[in-house]
């Protein structure tokens, strides 16, 4: 009799174990992101830079804000306005909800882009993106903190030259952890989703 | 009696041939037709995308070689690519555009990187660039400047005005 108790308490045991196993499984899949989650296998929105107002800033100071993070530079003339114009309508899609988002545009052209020429040119997107330049290693530092590349490419003779870089785009919530991953392959609809989910007020963050 | 039709049959080919030798003789300019061309502006003298579609009505292929502009000093014709995460600018030396087809330049793809404007280009202005084709072969078309932010999508609301 004894030993069939202590089976049924097993039993019971390994339900409950069951059910909490399936509610954990439940919650994840609560969250229907469309970007790839990338939660927990990044780490927290950190850095040392410059922004466009010359300011030093960190990612602490944008602890509150939901931030997308973009890796450029200003004399691209057709990726990097084409990324920023579209982050700008995903801005306006949200509508007051995108108060709460901040676009960082990081500069892998320091030598060029000073806060000035940074300053003019987010502006030129939206009142919500900010330019962060810097010293090279700390931008560098900040590119392999999350696994972004870039590369200069030769002079072409006449001091111009292009700056070759990751084109992903990182989504962090509002405590700076950092959240999805988009490409430039994902349809804007999918960046709509996932930043109003993040963005709502009790959004899981 | 039945040379004088053979005759005249070779006559209307030999006019039938005549006129086609003529007709490959007209360059790769006067069968291209631009359509929605305009450019970003973007601040200070940073340089500038400019884009168009490009349709071939021609029975033979054309090729867009570059641009030339009174407006920007330098004028290349580019090509951006993602590929493996990167993005990337190539120089392009032709851009085939299929004879009865259509070969497009659009943000993200091929596009004419404009540098060095003479003068301050604002959104709304109408700026010429010249196109060149394979055989050297040119064509004028006015590029809209459009502001920034502008997108894909608001070129072709532009053009339903």
């Amino acid at each position: 009799m004894k030993l069939r108790r202590a089976n049924r308490i097993v039993w019971l045991l390994a339900m409950i174990l069951g059910c909490l196993l399936l509610a954990g499984c439940n919650r994840e899949e609560s969250v229907p992101w469309r970007l790839t989650n990338v939660t927990g296998h990044m780490p927290d929105l950190d850095f040392s830079l410059v922004d466009d107002h010359g300011k030093p800033v960190s990612g602490q100071d944008y602890r509150g804000k939901v931030v997308v993070l973009y890796f450029g530079y200003t004399h691209c003339p057709d990726v990097c306005p084409l990324t920023l114009a579209q982050l700008h309508v995903v801005m306006q899609r949200l509508g007051p909800l995108a108060d709460g988002a901040r676009i960082l545009f990081v500069s892998v052209d320091p030598a060029r882009d000073t806060p000035e020429v940074m300053h003019a040119y987010v502006n030129a997107f939206d009142p919500r993106a900010v330019g962060l330049s810097g010293a090279p290693r700390e931008i560098e530092a900040l590119s392999k903190r999350y696994r972004s590349a870039f590369t200069r490419e030769p002079d072409k003779g006449d001091g111009q030259y292009e700056v070759s870089h990751s084109s992903a785009i990182y989504v962090f919530d509002r405590d700076g952890k950092a959240r999805l991953l988009a490409t430039p392959g994902n349809p804007q609809d999918d960046l709509v989703h996932d930043l109003h989910l993040l963005l709502s007020p009790g959004a899981s963050s | 009696m039945m040379r004088r039709p053979r005759g005249a049959r070779a006559l209307s080919l030999l006019i039938a041939g005549m006129l086609l030798a003529g007709g490959a003789h007209a360059t790769e300019a006067e069968h291209i037709r631009a359509s929605q061309p305009w450019l970003r502006v973007l601040p200070g003298d940073l340089p500038a995308g400019a884009y168009v579609t490009l349709e071939n009505t021609g029975d033979q292929p054309a090729s867009l070689h570059g641009a030339s502009s009174a407006t920007y000093a330098s004028v290349m014709l580019h090509k951006s690519t993602t590929e493996g995460g990167m993005g990337r600018m190539t120089s392009v030396d032709n851009l085939v555009i299929p004879a009865h087809g259509k070969a497009q330049l659009s943000p993200g793809g091929y596009h004419l990187m404009l540098m060095k404007a003479a003068a301050t280009v604002k959104p709304g202005d109408q700026v010429k660039l010249t196109l060149i084709f394979g055989d050297g072969s040119k064509l004028d078309a006015d590029f809209l400047a459009r502001p920034a932010n502008a997108t894909d999508v608001d070129a072709s609301a532009d053009h339903a005005h």
